[in-house]
This record gives structure tokens, sequence and C-alpha cells, in this order.
């Protein structure tokens, strides 16, 4: 188990340091199907021998995280130096693929992750209190779009939003504008996604704090009814506080799912209006020439981020495990 | 020339008579490679043979497992189905083997030009070839009194009348799709323009300038006769808007002509009014802006003589001048084997061949420069930055990854 | 709780319910509409000239004389043996739940009675394998697999996704045995059980409800997976998704949408079941600890 996960940890490490030798470039006659003209090849012995020599290839430290397709220090310098103000700066940065990335990742993050905690809590506490025949059916439904694999409900929705599709024309006639396209626009686009991220994961949200409910202390709940505190304070002061862990359990796996957000842009052909950091792993395994240390480098980048964004949840949950120890 | 050698040879052909060969190896093939009908017709021939195994793996995803596929050693594939465009990845990775004694044994069947040469060694067969050029509904250009479009200046103007006309709201269709096919488009209309994508003899990028510019121009006053939402439309989504009569004048892949108005539900107008012509010049050009392609087959490097021998057996038995008497293979591609008789679906792509349309760049670094482009047009296409920072940004992006690569 | 859902004032109850019932089509409404399209042809389904075509089918009407076709269907299960790669998913399904929760069952429940806390760790563990991006993992490993020959087999994949998703299995059930109080197999100890029988015969009859729901999600990663089946497996031996998405075609290939239209609402057929089974199950488990922490 180790081996499967722990080996590519550490060999994406160490291809993100290292690069291709430099080629040795031959000019010679290439004839195709439709003519013969003198183009540029790669000189296989001499690369051969600098392979031979080197089989790990060029070691480049930390260039590659810090060139134009990462973290981009330079540009970044440059657009400090060079801009005026803050719009102009931001505006540069947004130029910058890492930074693009970022921007619309961080976005996704911080808008869907709690979203998807109130509506999966409201969810939770609305089917808790409606009849308990009708419970399993709501429950069936509202599962759906959790299960559902997530290529083929951001694939579903793509089709429904077109301009031309059901809910395109709905939002069409909605805003009272026929030429209204949700593809077209990044702005919109970014909500179709945030909508799509939120519809996913709310169903999951829901049913861990349904669970949740359903070992909620009978007792503390009457004892609150007796003190005389109305609805909206037993799930302030009772409710909340026994859902906590669960709170922290579904932003935990948000948090580190939404930073990977990626079927979403490809379900949605959203390359045009928003990135991820793994949609760019995956531009650069996809083209005719793959770009493995970049993508090496970029992954690695992704596991940084992660821990960044969950510290503030492991300290409490450290601190938690340390308490019951 | 081209028509007239493919011609000439369908003649010798048919005086030949097509003999039926047996096809017999002894030892293992095994292909990967695209999954496109023509290449289905071309695994299927090679597992016509008998002797010894032999297995395909046809898929979209091929580009991305060939290589770490033919690295090992012995290679996992034999042979790999490619086109000029990813034949470079194999080249860079050194692992396909040149042909020349195979063709010299076994390659009588063959023509001089499906032979892919470098540095005077074979080293892939060809057999079909593939260009973009126009598909437009003849009913609705006749209908607004033009002749077919020779350029994309005319293409405009034709545009702008249909919609004046009232007859269509968006009349152009293009796959627009950031990315590859956004890319693809730019390098079309790029080379009409005269440009060139490296400086001579380098791989310093050589986009940011007046062709570059003048290219980007011109996608973008056409992007505005286009839906709205082109930058999600691939060549799919694009033949879908053609089929539903949304779209009457476009820039589409000849290997699509043949099955354009086929499927299930097409408004008989459209079916009627389905025309193929050249590809257009732009911007007072000679040479068209469109590319050509070929795809071919290769066989690896790290296996046995005797499993090349097989694999070289086996591919050239399935590109047998024969297979082009079933009239359903016939029409799947532009072929280049010898007896091919030109369909009219392959109108367009012997038009763009006849008029010296520049073969896609066949170099070690024109992928990254593709990657590029796809990655950085779009905000120029939304109008998010001027052309001159949208190519600026894409020699620099193309520049960090050939850094990397170490091509420059 | 009945008796709390009848002692809610009517207006409250009318909110909720309205709420309950705008949530549903929301969540439903996709998949019906996905339904409903699949019996259509292409230019029906993306209503690309009218969007009303989607709902009263006029092109499939034209086509097909009656507003409804299975062509997408025939297309995808008889024409390109949709059945092989259900059986594929299936077979890579079943192993990986059945193995992830072998060693997730044993494995947990040793962790949980060696005396030593290991939830925190395990949970770092859990963690750092579920943020590595799929594709870089996939990416790693395909040269390794390459040259050992293992690529494009059932065997390699059920490995690897087993191998994704393992310490997240462990660390569910892991936390699940912690609540069944260890007075359970001491007792039976004293009885003069060893500790694989205190297993057997004391845990395994209450650990079922935790079981089937990391069962579950481990069914669901294996199920819904796309970037490690895409790059793994060759093509007699592909899955649901990736299929679904090589229907779809790419820029040299005319795709077959409503071939894939059609196996979308096929490859949902057994979620929805699944769920309908195991949603009774879903939620005790859950409640039985397994999230807990």
């Amino acid at each position: 188990m180790l081996l499967f996960i722990a080996t590519p940890i550490v060999s994406v490490t160490v291809q993100s340091m290292f690069t291709p030798h430099e080629a040795v470039f031959l000019t010679v006659e290439t004839c195709t199907p439709f003519k013969c003209t003198e183009e540029t090849t790669i000189d296989q012995e001499a690369t051969a021998a600098l392979r031979a020599e080197q089989p790990l290839g060029r070691f480049v430290g930390l260039d590659i995280y810090l060139d134009r397709g990462h973290l981009a220090i330079s540009e970044v310098g440059e657009a400090w130096a060079s801009s005026q103000n803050w719009t102009e700066f931001l505006a540069s940065l947004s130029n910058l693929p890492f930074y693009r990335a970022m921007s619309f990742t961080l976005v996704f993050i911080f808008t869907v992750t709690p979203m998807v905690i109130v509506l999966g809590l409201l969810i939770a506490l609305a089917v808790n209190s409606i009849y308990a025949r009708l419970r399993g059916v709501v429950i069936f439904f509202s599962l759906l779009p959790f299960v559902i694999t997530p290529l083929i409900g951001a694939l579903v929705l793509y089709w429904m939003i077109d301009s031309r599709g059901i809910l395109g024309n709905l939002l069409q006639w909605m805003a009272g504008d026929p030429s209204l396209s949700l593809k077209a626009s990044t702005g919109l686009m970014w909500v179709s996604l945030i909508v799509y991220g939120i519809w996913h994961a709310a169903p999951f949200a829901f049913v861990i704090f349904y669970a949740g409910l359903q070992t909620l202390p009978q007792d503390q709940m009457e004892a609150a009814q007796i003190d005389g505190a109305s609805r909206l304070q037993r799930v302030r002061y009772v409710i909340l506080p026994h859902l906590m862990p669960l709170v922290m359990f579904v932003t935990l796996i948000q948090l580190m799912d939404n930073f990977r957000v990626f079927e979403p842009i490809i379900g949605f052909n959203a390359e045009a209006h928003a990135t991820s950091l793994s949609w760019a792993i995956f531009n650069d395994l996809g083209g005719e020439t793959r770009q493995f240390s970049s993508a090496a480098a970029t992954s690695v980048i992704t596991i940084i981020g992660v821990a960044i964004l969950l510290t503030p949840v492991l300290i409490r949950t450290w601190r938690d495990f340390r308490r019951k120890v | 020339m081209f028509v007239r050698k493919l011609v000439l040879a369908g003649v010798m052909t048919v005086l030949a008579g097509t003999s039926a060969m047996a096809c017999g190896i002894n030892a293992r093939v095994s292909v990967v490679g695209n999954e496109f009908p023509a290449i289905q017709s071309v695994g299927a021939g090679a597992q016509e043979c008998s002797g010894a195994e032999v297995t395909t793996n046809l898929t979209a995803d091929h580009q991305k497992i060939n290589v770490p596929g033919m690295q090992g050693n012995p290679a996992e594939y034999t042979s790999a189905i490619i086109a000029n465009s990813s034949i470079v990845a194999l080249m860079n990775e050194d692992v396909i083997r040149p042909l020349d004694d195979l063709v010299a044994k076994h390659g009588k069947d063959l023509k001089k030009n499906q032979l892919v040469t470098i540095d005077g060694k074979v080293m892939a067969v060809a057999f079909m070839a593939n260009a973009q050029h126009l598909v437009y509904r003849a009913d609705v250009l006749k209908q607004i009194g033009v002749e077919p479009p020779k350029t994309y200046e005319d293409m405009l103007a034709a545009a702008k009348m249909i919609r004046d006309k009232g007859i269509m709201a968006n009349p152009v269709g293009g796959a627009y799709k950031a990315g590859w096919n956004l890319a693809q488009e730019f390098n079309n209309m790029f080379l009409g323009m005269g440009g060139s994508h490296f400086k001579s003899g380098s791989a310093q990028p050589n986009v940011n300038n007046e062709a570059g510019v003048k290219a980007l121009t011109m996608m973008k006053s056409l992007s505005e006769y286009m839906n709205p939402d082109f930058l999600t439309h691939d060549s799919n989504a694009t033949n879908a808007e053609f089929r539903a009569g949304n779209v009457a004048i476009m820039n589409m892949w000849g290997s699509r002509a043949a099955t354009l108005v086929t499927a299930d539900g097409v408004p008989q107008e459209v079916v009627d009014g389905f025309a193929i012509d050249g590809p257009m010049t732009a911007g007072g050009g000679a040479i068209p802006a469109s590319t050509l392609w070929w795809d071919g087959w290769t066989v690896a490097k790290n296996i046995s003589d005797a499993e090349a021998e097989s694999t070289f057996i086996a591919m050239t038995h399935a590109i047998r001048p024969a297979i082009l008497a079933d009239s359903d293979v016939a029409t799947q591609a532009v072929w280049l084997i010898d007896g091919y008789k030109p369909t009219p679906a392959a109108v367009g792509v012997f038009a763009a061949a006849e008029a010296n349309t520049i073969p896609y760049p066949m170099l070690p670094y024109m992928g990254l420069l593709h990657t590029a482009l796809g990655n950085e047009l779009a905000d120029f296409m939304q109008g998010k930055e001027s052309a001159e920072q949208a190519l600026a940004d894409v020699e620099a992006a193309y520049v960090a990854a050939a850094k990397e690569k170490g091509f420059l | 709780m009945a008796s709390r859902a009848q002692s809610l004032p009517k207006g409250l109850r009318i909110a909720l319910t309205s709420f309950i019932v705008i949530w549903l089509i929301m969540a439903a409404f996709p998949f019906i509409w996905t339904l409903w399209g699949s019996f259509k042809v292409e230019l029906d389904f993306f209503s690309i000239a009218d969007w009303t075509n989607a709902i009263t089918g006029a092109r499939t009407e034209e086509t097909h004389g009656s507003p409804f076709t299975g062509a997408g269907y025939h297309g995808a299960w008889v024409e390109e043996g949709f059945l092989r790669n259900v059986i594929n998913t299936f077979i890579v399904c079943f192993f990986v739940v059945l193995t992830s929760l072998t060693i997730g069952t044993l494995g947990g429940y040793a962790l949980s009675r060696s005396g030593y806390r290991y939830t925190f760790w395990l949970l770092i563990a859990a963690l750092i394998f579920r943020a590595m991006p799929p594709i870089t993992l996939v990416a790693g490993y395909m040269l390794p697999f390459f040259q050992w020959n293992v690529w494009g087999i059932l065997p390699t994949t059920i490995i690897v996704l087993v191998a994704i998703n393992q310490p997240f299995t462990l660390w569910m059930l892991h936390s699940f045995f912690q609540n069944i109080p260890k007075e359970l197999d001491e007792s039976a100890k004293v009885d003069g059980c060893t500790q694989f029988q205190a297993f057997r015969h004391v845990i395994i009859p209450v650990m079922w409800p935790g079981v089937i729901t990391t069962g579950l999600f481990s069914f669901l990663l294996a199920y819904n997976d796309f970037a490690v089946t895409a790059m793994l497996l060759a093509e007699e031996n592909r899955t649901m998704v990736p299929q679904v998405a090589a229907f779809l075609g790419s820029t040299y290939t005319e795709g077959n949408v409503m071939f894939a239209v059609a196996s979308v609402v096929s490859a949902t057929v057994p979620l929805f079941i699944l769920v309908m089974v195991f949603q009774r199950q879903i939620v005790s488990g859950l409640t039985a600890g397994a999230v807990k922490g």
C-alpha cells in the first residue's frame, strides 16, 4: 500500500527537480506524402550519450517551480515593478497560468464549501422534521447528485445549461435577454461551476448531518424545551454543538476535494474561463509533447496547497486527539 | 501533381488486378492508435493475419500511452498509428525504428509517396491524408447570390449578408474550443497570412509579429458571426450546429465530410444543400489558410527483428490496395493507397494538396507551441487583452516549456 | 421524531415542505430530463434548432416515426457491446470492495485494539493519499506497468484503486471499531475465546452497519473513477465511465453522442438501485459512528 502511494510521491518530487537533457538538433531532409523539406530533428546518438551519462536528466533544483508556468517569480516581480496600482498588478497576475488557476480555485473553495455545509444542514434539518414515512423517498432522491459519476453529472448539467438547453432557455426567459449564454461569459461560467459543485456535494453533507441528527441526545433537547428555548435557539445551542465534529469532517473533505476541482472543468468545457491546478497537470500531460517535470511540480504544489488549507482543521483535530489521550 | 500521381497509380492497379494475398506471420503484433473508422479498418485488417497473435488497442488516449508503451524493452506495442503531429513524440524519445530493409523486402505494394523519410531513413508508412477546408450550404449561398468563398474576406462578407437578410443569426461555424482546436485554427490562419512558427533553423518562437496579429484579428472578426459559445465548440459541436441548420459556412476537417449529414434527424434542406470546396486563403496570401495532415504507422525499436518483420507484414497487409474494394472502407478517408479513386467527399482535401497547402510542421518542439497557443489565445478571443499581449503570452509560455524540455 | 413533526407550526411546516420540494426538483430533475432525452435523436436532445424539440421530439418523429426511439440504447448495447464494459465495471467494483473491506476490517480491528491511538496518524495518511491528484499518480505508474507487462489489465487497476482508497477505508473502519466497546471481546476472552475467535463470534455480528457504509464508499470510488480507469485500461477492458467518454468522440472523429447519453442512463441505473437498497444502511452506518473520528 505504501509502495503504491509513497513511491509515486517520491518519484514525482524527484521528477519535478530534473528536466530532460538539452536537445541536440540536426537539420535533415524530411519527406512526407506531400513534399520534401529541410526540417529540424533531434540527434538521437548525441542525446543517447547524454542520457547514458545522467539517466535522470539535468538537475535544475527549484527552477521549474519558479518558471512562468508555476510560481512565475520573475514575472510577478516585473508586474509588481511596472504596475501603478493594485488593480493593474492583479490584472497582470491573472494573466499567469498558476495565478489564474489559483484565483478560480480559491473562489470555488470558499464559496462551495460553506454553501455545501449550510445547504446540507438545512436539508438534514428539514428532512428530520417531515413525516417519517416520506423520509425514505426524500433521502433517495437527495443522494442522487452525490452518487452520480462526477464526469457524467457535469455532462448532464452542461447539456442542460446550453443556451438552447432547457435551463439556458429558462434563464434567458427570466433575464429577459434572449442572447444570454452561460458558456460565453467568464462570470456566469464560474457561477455555473460553483452551482454544480454545490449540487454535487450538498447531499454528502446532508447524509452525514442527518446521521448525526439521529444520535441527538433527546434529554438535552427536552431540557432545552423545558427551559423555554425557541426552535432557533435549540438549533443554535444544542444541535449545532452536537454536529460540530461532523461539520469539521465535512469541511476537511470538502476543502481537499474542491482544491482539486477537475471533472466539472472538463465536463463543462470551461478551459477558456476557469482552470485549476489539477487541470494544469492534465493539460501538461495531454499535449503532443508531454511535460512531465512541469506536471510533477504542479502536483507537489497541489499537495503543499492542500496541506496549507488543512492546517487549521488538522491543528484542531490534533488538540482533540491529545485531549482524548 | 498529387492528384495526377494518384490517378495514374489507380489505373496501374486496375491493370495489374488485385491479387488476394494471404497474410502469414510468426511473431506477436500489437498495435496502438486512435479510434476513428479508418483506423478501425486498418486495425481489423492487421488482425486478419494468422500464425501469431495480433492485438489492437485503438483509443482516443493513444497519445498518452504510445510513448510509455514503446519505451519498455521489449516494447508492449510493436506498432503505433500516428499523424504528422504525433510522430514527433515517438521520434523525440527514439522508440521507432527505420524501415528501409523491411520496405525493400515486403513493401512492393507501397508507393514512394507513402514512405515518410527523415534523414533518408523511412520512419513511417502513411496511408491517409487530411486537411481542413470549406464546408457550406449551397442553397443558402444561392439565396444571397454569392459564389462559395475563396478567401476568408469573402466568407466574412457572405456571413454579413446572411445575417442581414435574417436567414441565420450566426452563420459561421468554427472549431474554436479553447485548447487544441483554437490553436489549430490559429495555425491555419497564421500560415495563410504568410507566418512561420519558428525563427528559421531554431526553436525560437516567431508568432508575435504582423502575421500573428492579422491572423488573430481575422479570427476575432469571424467569431462575431459565430454562436457566442464558440470557445466551447470543438469540431463535433460545430458539425452539430451545421446539421441543425444553424451554420452556413465553416472550415472543417475533410475526414468528416463523408458522414457530416448522415446522422439521424438531419433536416432535408441541410442534406440537400451540403457542399464542400477547397480551403480558403486569407489576407491576400496565395497559400491556403489550412494545413495538410497524414496518418501512418510506425514500427517499434525495442522489439525483436522477427516481431518487427511480422508487424510490417501485418500492417502492410492492412493497407493493401484490395481493401478499397469495400465501398464503406473507400469512403472512410482520403487514402494514399495505390488504386484509391477520390470520392466526392475527398474533393476538399485534394484541392488543399493541389493549392500547395503547408503540411502541419513536423518539428520536435511544435507540440509545445501548439499547447501554449491553445492556453493563451482564449483571453484575446474573449476581448480580455490585445492581440499583441496574447501573442507575447504565447511566446513566454512556450519559452518556459521549451526550456524545461531542453529545446532552448 | 414523528411527534416533533406534528408539533411544528403550520407556517414553518409549509416553508420546510416547499424547501424540500425545491431541493428534490433540483436533485432529481437532471436525471429525469436525461432519461427522457435518451430516447430522442441527437438534434432533439441538444435541441440545437429549438428547445421545445427536446420535449416533443420533432426530429425524432420525422426520422423514426415516433417521438421516442431506442436507437441510442440499441447502438450502445447491441452494436458497441456496452455489456462488456458493464461486466468489467462490476468485476473491478467487486474486487475493489472485497479487498478494501478485508484489509480494512482486519486492519481496522487490530489497530483499534492495539492500545495505541492511531486515529490521528491514520487520518493524516488518509488525507495525504487523498490529496494527491490521481492523474499524477497514474502518470507515474504508466512506465513501470508497461515494463512489467501488467498495463491494461483489470487486476492492475483494481490494485491501484484499492491502494488509493485503502487508508480512508482503514480510518473509517478503525473509528467504527473503536465505538464497539472493548468489554465485548474481553468478556468473550474470559469465556475462553482466542482473540481471533472473539473477532469471529463477537465482533462480526455487530460490525455490519459500519462495513456496509465503508463498502459503499469504496464501491462509489471504484464505480465513478475516470482518471485511473481511462489511463490504465486497454480498450477491451474498459469500464463504463471511460467508454462513455469514448462515445463522445474526439477532435478527429465523430462521437456517437446518443450512444453516450444512453450509456450514461444505463450507468446510472445500478447507482439508483444501490441507493434504494442501501440507503437505510448508509444512514445507520454513519449513525453507528463511522464518521465520528
